[in-house]
Formats: C-alpha cells, sequence, structure tokens
C-alpha cells in the first residue's frame, strides 16, 4: 500500500493516476503472474481451453453423445473412436467433451453460489461481532464438522438428484471456508483508520460494510473461489460416481466412471478417458489458483485452500 | 490450563448437538415425502393412504418432529441406533459389524501418509529448489489433483489385468484372517495414504524452510552439526506441530474419501453401507451413519487441539 502511494505520487507529474494503474495492472499483477509463475498461466491456459471445450461442445465432439450405436459397442479405441465407445456404443471422446460442461457448470456454480453466501456471511459476522459473530462461528463450525463429500451427499439426497441439487449440495460445504477468511479480513480492516473515520462522520454500518470493508475483502475472495474450483470438481466427479450426481443419460466424468463398472470386467478407456480429463481439469485450476493466490495475497499461502 | 481443556471439550459437545439437528432437519424438514423418497414417485402412488399411514407409523415418522429428535437420541444412547428400513439388522449391528474394516483403512491410510508424506517434505526442504525438490513438488500437486477413487479404479484394472483379482464380498476381520483382512484393507489404505501423503509432503516442506530460517537452528549450524543432523534433529520437532494440526483436518479427506474409494474397491466397509443406503434412501441408515463420521471428525480435531498442550510446553505453561 506505502509503496503504491510513493510510486504515484512520484510519477504523477507525467501520467494521470488511471494510466499508472493501467500500467501497474500490466506490467505488475500479469507481469509477474507470467515471470514467476509460468506453470499458473499454463494451467490458466489449459482451464481456458475446457472452458472452450465445454462452451463449443456441439460443434467438436465427433458424435451425439446420446447415440447408441449397436454395431459398434464396447470397441476399444481406434481411428472412428479415438477413445473407444461404451457398452452400448456411444462414443467415449465425446462424451468427455459433453462432461466437461456438467463438470464446469456445476463446480463454478456451486464455488460461485458457496464462497459468495459465505463471504458475505463472514463480512457482516466480522464487522458487527457480539452474538451475531459468535453464532455464526459456531455455524460455520458445525458445517464444518461434516467431511465435505459426505455433507454433499447426505443433502443431495433429500433434495434430489440434478443439476440444480448438487450445485446448493456442493455450494453449502464452501460456505464454512469463505466465512472464516472473509471474517477474519473484516476483523483487521474494521480497526483501520479510515474504516473509523467513516463512522465518525455517522456513516451507516451498511454503507460502511459496503463501500469501505467490502473492496478490501475482493482479493481474498477470488483467491477463494478460484483455490475451491478443484475441489468442487473432485467432489461433483464422486457423487456422480456414487450415484448421487446428475443421473443418466446426461453424460459427467462421475457417472462415466460409475456406468464403466457395469460391465463384469471393466474396459480400461471407460475408466481411463473420464479420470484422466478431471485429473487434467483439476490440476489446471490448482496451478491456477496457487498462482493467483501467491500474487494477490501470499498471506494466504501457509493455509490450506482446499481440502478433498 | 485446565480451563482450556475444559472450553475445548464443551465447544466440541456443542458442535455435536448442532450437527446431529443438521443432520436431523436435513433428512426430516427438506421437501418430499419420505415415502416419495423409498419408493419413488410410481410407488408412491400405488400406495393406499391407509398404506402411507400404517407405514408412516411402523417408521415412527408420523410423530412430532421434537419427538423424533429425542427418540433418536435415545436410540443412540441404548446403542441400537434405530432398523434400517430394507434390511433386518439395526444400525448398532452394522456399524460393529464393518466399522472395523473401515476404521483400520482410515488408521493405516494416517500411517502411510505420514511415511511418504514427512521424508518427502523433509527431502524437499532439505535442498530448496533443487532437482529433487522439484521431482517431490510436482509429485505431490499431480497427487492432490487426481481423485482417489480414479486412482484406486485403475488399480483394480491393473490386478484385473495380471492378477484375476475379483472384488472381494464378505467382510473378513483380522482376528478371522489376518491376511485376508490386509488384502481387503491394503488397497484403500494405500490410495488414501497418497492422497494424504501429498498434503503432508506440501505442508511439512513449507513449515520446516520457516523453521530453518530460525536463529537457534543457524547456531546449530555454527557449532558444527551435521545438516541432515540439524534438520531431524533440530528443525523437524518445531515443524511438525502445524503439520499435526493438518493431519486432523485431513481426516476429513479421509472419511468423505474413504466412501468413494472404498466402493471403487468393492470393500464392503461403512463407506459402501452409506453409499447403499443414501441410493435405497434408508433415512435411519444415512441419518445415523453420517452422524457417526461427524463424531469421528469431531472427536479426532477436539484431540489434536488436546495433543497441541502435550506436544508444545507454551501452550502448556500458559
Amino acid at each position: 500500500m506505502k509503496q503504491q502511494g510513493n510510486l504515484q505520487s512520484i510519477v504523477s507529474s507525467t501520467e494521470s493516476v488511471t494510466e499508472v494503474r493501467r500500467r501497474r495492472w500490466a506490467t505488475g499483477t500479469l507481469g509477474t503472474l507470467v515471470r514467476h509463475n509460468p506453470t499458473a498461466v499454463g494451467g490458466g491456459i489449459v482451464g481456458l481451453l475446457i472452458v472452450f471445450l465445454a462452451l463449443t461442445a456441439p460443434l467438436i465432439a465427433p458424435y451425439d453423445p446420446l447415440k447408441a450405436d449397436f454395431r459398434r459397442m464396447a470397441k476399444s479405441p481406434d481411428t472412428h473412436n479415438y477413445f473407444g465407445t461404451d457398452q452400448i456404443g456411444r462414443d467415449t471422446m465425446s462424451r468427455v467433451i459433453y462432461g466437461a460442461r456438467s463438470s464446469l457448470v456445476v463446480s463454478f456454480g456451486a464455488v460461485l453460489l458457496g464462497t459468495t453466501v459465505g463471504s458475505l456471511w463472514g463480512l457482516a459476522s466480522g464487522y458487527l461481532g457480539g452474538k451475531f459473530d459468535i453464532t455464526s462461528q459456531r455455524i460455520m463450525e458445525i458445517l464444518q464438522a461434516f467431511p465435505d463429500l459426505i455433507l454433499a451427499m447426505a443433502i443431495s439426497m433429500a433434495i434430489g438428484t440434478g443439476m440444480r441439487a448438487v450445485i446448493v449440495a456442493i455450494a453449502v460445504t464452501r460456505i464454512p471456508f469463505g466465512g472464516r477468511v472473509i471474517r477474519s479480513v473484516a476483523l483487521t480492516v474494521k480497526e483501520l483508520a479510515y474504516v473509523e473515520a467513516g463512522r465518525s462522520v455517522g456513516a451507516s454500518q451498511f454503507r460502511i460494510m459496503g463501500l469501505h470493508i467490502f473492496p478490501q475483502c475482493l482479493a481474498p475472495y477470488l483467491v477463494l473461489a478460484t483455490t475451491h474450483l478443484g475441489v468442487a470438481i473432485i467432489i461433483e466427479a464422486a457423487l456422480g460416481f456414487l450415484g448421487v450426481g446428475i443421473p443418466p443419460p446426461t453424460p459427467t466424468w462421475g457417472n462415466m466412471l460409475a456406468d464403466s463398472l457395469t460391465s463384469l470386467v471393466p474396459h480400461w478407456w471407460l475408466v481411463f478417458f473420464p479420470g484422466l480429463a478431471i485429473t487434467v481439469t483439476v490440476l489446471a485450476f490448482n496451478l491456477l489458483g496457487d498462482g493467483i493466490r501467491d500474487t494477490l495475497d501470499p498471506r494466504l499461502r501457509g493455509s490450506i485452500g482446499s481440502r478433498g | 490450563m485446565q480451563k482450556y481443556l475444559l472450553r475445548r471439550i464443551l465447544y466440541g459437545l456443542l458442535t455435536l448437538f448442532g450437527v446431529s439437528v443438521i443432520i436431523f432437519m436435513v433428512m426430516r424438514i427438506l421437501p418430499g415425502d419420505p415415502l416419495v423418497a423409498m419408493f419413488g414417485m410410481e410407488g408412491f402412488m400405488k400406495l393406499s393412504a391407509a398404506d402411507r399411514a400404517r407405514i408412516m407409523e411402523d417408521l415412527g415418522l408420523s410423530d412430532p418432529l421434537l419427538v423424533q429428535y429425542v427418540g433418536w437420541m435415545r436410540a443412540i444412547a441404548s446403542g441400537s441406533l434405530g432398523k434400517s428400513f430394507f434390511r433386518g439388522e439395526s444400525v448398532g449391528e452394522i456399524i460393529m459389524h464393518r466399522g472395523p474394516l473401515s476404521a483400520q483403512i482410515g488408521m493405516m491410510s494416517v500411517v502411510i501418509s505420514w511415511m511418504v508424506g514427512l521424508p518427502v517434505g523433509i527431502i524437499s526442504a532439505f535442498r530448496p529448489n533443487s532437482v529433487s525438490d522439484h521431482v517431490a513438488r510436482s509429485v505431490s500437486i499431480l497427487f492432490l489433483a487426481i481423485p482417489g477413487f480414479w486412482l484406486a479404479m485403475l488399480i483394480v484394472l491393473a490386478l484385473l489385468f495380471w492378477f484375476n483379482y475379483k472384488a472381494p464380498l464378505l467382510v473378513v476381520h483380522v482376528w478371522q484372517d489376518p491376511w485376508m483382512n490386509f488384502q481387503l484393507v491394503i488397497g484403500p489404505a494405500i490410495v488414501l495414504g497418497l492422497g494424504q501423503g501429498a498434503y503432508i509432503a506440501r505442508m511439512s516442506r513449507s513449515c520446516l524452510l520457516e523453521v530453518i530460517r530460525e536463529d537457534y537452528v543457524r547456531t546449530a549450524r555454527a557449532k558444527g552439526v551435521i545438516e541432515w543432523l540439524v534438520v531431524i534433529r533440530h528443525a523437524l520437532p518445531n515443524a511438525l506441530l502445524p503439520v499435526i494440526t493438518l493431519s486432523g483436518i485431513l481426516m476429513g479427506f479421509v472419511l468423505g474419501g474413504s466412501v468413494a474409494i472404498e466402493q471403487a474397491f468393492g470393500v464392503p466397509g461403512l463407506g459402501r453401507t452409506l453409499v447403499t443406503a443414501v441410493i435405497e434412501r434408508d433415512i435411519i441408515v444415512v441419518q445415523n451413519l453420517v452422524f457417526l463420521y461427524g463424531v469421528i471428525f469431531i472427536l479426532i480435531n477436539v484431540m489434536v487441539d488436546l495433543s497441541y498442550a502435550w506436544l508444545d510446553p507454551r501452550i502448556r505453561y500458559q
């Protein structure tokens, strides 16, 4: 913060502040990322590629992912079907590409919902303090007392299968993480002089939270959201694998893996490719998340952003 | 110190109570009739109103919620935990029969995670940014991304291919046939252990690197202690505390992960029972098993916190 101030006062004579800001963003944040963290950039590129695949799935997938072909059942990978076909002759490659859609929609949706709810809650509980804070803390502790996958399983069982249920189930498991981190940010920020200044001129609590504390929470929020994407993808896949995720015939990586178990001796390509897709996607988002964390908020480096 | 102990245990109990209430609410108040959940929409439509009332009465689901909750707590206190909808066994019997297997898997996996993770972390921290450090870090980053159940499926596939592996169907306890039992639990334990090991390696590396910068480590070096002794004897004990906490937090990973991994290996442990119960919508079984997982997780974390006081005199003398 201090450095930024000095830098601005030095160069502001020749350049406007916005120009400096723009340049600092380009050479500063992005530049540092590329130079010091090539793996994070690699993760970002792979992640974008997967998002692109998911968006253009109908154009890219060689076959219809739902169309069974009874002349080509359980064929190993060849020139017709690069990833082979499943027990009823559906093309595995097309299904893996379409699977990216459910996986990304669920993980982005769940992380966005869970982290946002958790962060807003944490912001309010950190700033307001008192009884509200104590109660909130206890509730977060209770939510965190469940293993993630088991809580998600119980919730999705209760509210039914389907994409929306899975998103909500995973989102609930993300709430305490957002709550804890943002609460601690709010606790530090509310002691700063400018917040006190706001209070002393009679700004409402709502205004202080929204205009003075909220902006400080954005960086940790972004870090939280990206570091939890990978976990969300794994939970989604696990739910699908256990038969409580998005139900078939919609292809998801998880239910494809579950499907592979229906034959007596599983075919290797039906196990290998969906799992590889999960691993590559999670790896890409984890690397990206680590890079964003190191750049935006090195203080979070020691803390574990994720657990399976 | 005693005050701290007491408060920690009290909070644990409070959390436990909250956990039971949340499970109960998730299983009862959320939308959907339990009969629809059990029989499916079509099956539900076929039942007559009298049948519905009778089944609800049998299940004890027509009582007021508070009565049901107290009834559940009483069932827990008596140890029977209520009956499964679809099986004759009580949930208590299911847990006694299948629990030991899952407990074995969990404990073995923690041992494996330390045996693998700690040496890797030490090697990494010993020469930061060397080739071995880069290899160790890349491997642990990879293992953080591989879903355990997929790794389990690949192992089963390889075993099928080379050794004609058959998925075990029966529960074999260690006191019945130690060798069969070992074959049953070693696979899931290794997969779970490697997953945790990756976290442990990462954490022990960063903690060691932080401790190595301290003055007393420099003193040890200055008086001529060999480098590996400096790391093992002087730096390691202080670096271990956060790793122990992490290991406790990772129990969530073990408990949750074991569910999917038992399913992948076909091991008939508690995790598989939970999955079957969730799919069959056997509410009483799910409710009790999820509560059990919560209880274990809370207990372990309380124990980790208490072990701090025992391991770190700075906390003990506060």
